[in-house]
């Protein structure tokens, strides 16, 4: 089986739908013949041409909504927002438009687009190159919200998403696009090749959104983490010298409740990992979900470990990012308490 | 044919999707012949009362002031003193050198990301010139030389690339996202096209307050597409702010080049006639049209007259940033063969031909830029560059609110800062 990183894993995902299904097309800035800022759609215009991966305008509401209307139309559409940060001017043709479609219309019009956008810190791209935007997502009915940590997960989620027939926001963390991250800045960089999840077949497959993963099995705390935080919270929960069992969230709405929920009970204890700002953040709403549904079997009370509620600082990269020491406290709080 | 076709209820031919492809790719010749040059002098200059609707040709031709020989002629001649063109020069001379050592600074890894404006110096430093020094700017990040035309210290802005302990932005931006209220140049987004509008907005409010400053935005060709491009051309419209809006037509939004953005079925100057607003096109590697044509927009504005859209023409020298590799996706000698040349070498040689400069004294100043640049660097570098050196860490939570809110302290406390 070959291997790949999670860029040529997506690409690979990409090239899988185009040869597949004459529906899907790909557009957004940069994306044609240069192949996309981070190479993700890189030779899928020389092979398929150029009505079927071509340059955007720069212009990310019309972007989506341009999508909206292929997809209305019955195409599938996958746009590439060049940063999660640049999302804004899409906001409302997602929220207002993509998301209610198929409600206000009973069913007769759908927006079947995934749109991709690489997502969150850790490489030094300050305020605007940095941001995790998940729960602006996730806050909005009849959006789908999907973040893959490995190249495996990439691809299969990918192809999951473009056949999906709601809209999903496809996040991708930028961090670990060329290598898995572990929080510790100060070390050489591992190339994925060194990562099992690396190994991607060639051809179509699919990992169901809307299941998590169990990536370490543990049996006295629950770690809740997608992204970039899957591997900080791996590296955390092994230096703590904790029995942590670690869940890659994969698809954050719709959510998999069950293993979440399996696992709490099991461990009691639940520690909560993201890079997006803490208030009103994912980690919020897992918090109250677990308290719902896991309550009596809680040993200590939930820990949220969080980028700070402030923008992505340019010379504070590793003092905002939450990083293992930060996991790792988190980690004995719970085992303390 | 197409009538009984369409009787049929069928179109006359299959449709098919229209993508916009350049002129060449790598390993294509370079080839500038669609564009159209009129003669440097040969397009009129209104009156700044003139009806909008009067000169709506403006937007489709070029203004052009410096000739071949380097001579300046026609209408739009600013007929500036010899000693504003020796400035202009240093600024753009100085201007470069900065960038060049700033990219290579990037490059030996002293801080994340750098970009330069190349070719496009004219742009931001003959409209410097033309303004006054309280006119509020709003820039992109490709109008450093803004700051350098109105004497912001090189140092600083280097504290701020190197994000260390002297930076004035505390840390907290990107390299070369600048920002000075004294300086009148406002903070720098990196999103693209938001402070557009913003700078009608500040016009609106001197109109308001009865004030004589007006604002200048510059916008680059690609992001005229965000709708706030086209926010900011109604608002300018509508309330006749005050505001120059300058779009700069470099070519190229990083790999896209300008028909991505509709630049190959109209102008960029031509958005300004379907708001109702004047717009002229004018040759931004000439700085003597740049000047003309910002101080023909400056007076419109200080009469009370409006907003004026400027598309300065001009090409992206060199990569979109540090980041960039324009090898892969452009003709390797565009550079050289752009129509309209460079800018220094423009005014350097309008400067000869008037004999109020030579090449022993334009030597002599790319020396002297390459010292000063040479001494404000080692000044910032003794107190150290990115990582090395930083603002302390308490600055991240400061600023997001006047007043820090008790999360806000919980969580400085919490990263023990
Ligand atoms: C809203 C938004 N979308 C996308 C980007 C990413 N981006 C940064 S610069 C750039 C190209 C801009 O081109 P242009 O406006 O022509 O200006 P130039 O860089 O040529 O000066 C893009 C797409 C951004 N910064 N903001």
């Amino acid at each position: 089986m070959p291997t790949m990183n999670m860029i040529q894993a997506l690409n690979s995902a990409l090239d899988v739908k185009l040869n597949d299904d004459p529906n899907v097309l790909i557009f957004g800035e940069d994306v044609g013949y240069f192949g996309g800022v981070f190479r993700v759609t890189e030779g899928l215009q020389k092979k398929y041409g150029a009505t079927r991966c071509f340059d955007a305008p720069i212009a990310e509401g019309g972007i989506v909504a341009a999508a909206i209307g292929m997809g209305a139309y019955g195409l599938r559409p996958v746009v590439e927002i060049q940063f999660a940060d640049y999302i804004y001017p899409a906001y409302d043709q997602l929220v207002s438009e993509a998301a209610r479609l198929r409600y206000r219309s009973a069913g007769d019009f759908t927006a079947p687009l995934t749109v991709r956008s690489p997502y969150g810190g850790g490489i030094f791209g300050g305020q605007t190159h940095s941001q995790s935007v998940e729960a602006l997502f996730t806050h909005v009915a009849g959006l789908k919200t999907v973040i893959p940590s490995t190249p495996y997960d990439a691809k299969g989620l990918l192809i999951a998403a473009i056949e999906d027939d709601d809209p999903v926001i496809f996040l991708e963390p930028k961090r670990i696009y060329n290598g898995p991250f572990d929080g510790h800045h100060e070390r050489p960089v591992q190339p994925w090749s060194k990562h099992p999840a690396s190994e991607v077949p060639e051809g179509r497959y699919t990992v169901p959104l809307g299941q998590a993963a169990v990536v370490r099995e543990g049996a006295d705390v629950t770690v809740l983490a997608y992204g970039t935080m899957v591997h900080v919270a791996l590296a955390s929960a092994a230096e703590a010298g904790v029995d942590a069992e670690v869940i890659d969230l994969r698809t954050l709405i719709p959510l998999d409740i069950e293993t979440v929920q399996a696992s709490v009970k099991k461990t009691g204890r639940c520690v909560i990992v993201h890079e997006a700002t803490r208030t009103s953040g994912f980690g919020a709403e897992l918090s109250a979900l677990v308290q719902e549904h896991c309550f009596f079997h809680l040993e200590a009370p939930i820990e949220r470990v969080t980028g700070w509620d402030t923008p992505y600082p340019h010379a504070f990269e590793w003092d905002y990012f939450p990083g293992p020491a930060r996991v790792i406290a988190a980690l004995r709080r719970v085992m303390e308490g | 044919m197409v009538d009984t076709a369409l009787k049929r209820g069928r179109n006359a031919v299959v449709l098919s999707l229209h993508i916009p492809e350049p002129e060449g790719r790598p390993g294509d010749p370079a080839d500038f012949s669609k564009i159209k040059l009129p003669e440097p002098g040969e397009v009129r200059r209104p009156p700044i009362e003139v009806e909008p609707a009067e000169i709506r040709d403006l937007a489709f031709t070029l203004i052009r002031v410096l000739d071949r020989e380097g001579r300046a002629v026609g209408p739009w001649d600013p007929r500036l003193p010899a000693e504003t063109l020796r400035q202009g020069l240093r600024h753009m001379v100085l201007t470069r050198a900065y960038d060049d050592r700033m990219y290579r600074a990037q490059r030996q890894g002293k801080t994340s990301f750098y970009m330069k404006c190349t070719g496009e110096e004219a742009v931001a430093i003959a409209a410097a010139q033309a303004l006054e020094f309280d006119d509020m700017c709003f820039p992109t990040y490709r109008q450093q030389g803004l700051l350098v035309a109105r004497g912001y210290a090189l140092v600083d802005m280097m504290h701020q690339v190197y994000s260390n302990a002297r930076d004035p932005l505390k840390g907290r931006q990107l390299p070369i996202m600048y920002s000075s209220r004294q300086f009148g140049f406002f903070s720098i987004s990196g999103n693209l096209g938001t402070q557009y509008g913003q700078a009608v907005g500040w016009a609106m409010a001197s109109a308001y307050k009865g004030d004589s400053r007006i604002a200048a935005a510059w916008i680059g060709e690609g992001a005229t597409a965000e709708g706030d491009f086209h926010n900011a051309l109604t608002f300018a419209s509508v309330y006749r702010a005050p505001v120059i809006l300058n779009i700069v037509n470099n070519q190229y939004a990083i790999s896209a080049f300008h028909g991505i953005a509709g630049g190959q079925r109209s102008t960029f100057a031509s958005r300004g006639i379907g708001y109702g607003l004047p717009a002229l096109r004018v040759d931004g590697n000439d700085y003597l049209a740049v000047y003309a044509a910002t101080a023909w927009a400056a007076e419109r504005a200080r009469s009370n007259l409006g907003a004026t859209v400027i598309e300065l023409y001009t090409y992206r020298a060199e990569g979109h940033s540090t980041s960039d590799d324009p090898s892969r996706y452009r003709p390797q000698e565009e550079r050289e063969r752009w129509p309209l040349g460079d800018p220094i070498n423009r005014l350097k040689q309008h400067l000869i031909a008037i004999g109020a400069w030579s090449e022993a004294q334009h030597k002599a100043l790319e020396a002297e830029c390459a010292e000063a640049v040479r001494a404000a660097l080692k000044e910032a570098e003794s107190v150290g560059t990115l990582g090395q050196s930083r603002p302390s860490a308490k600055e991240m939570f400061e600023d997001v609110y006047k007043e820090m809110p008790w999360h806000l302290r919980r969580q400085r406390q919490e990263a023990g800062v």
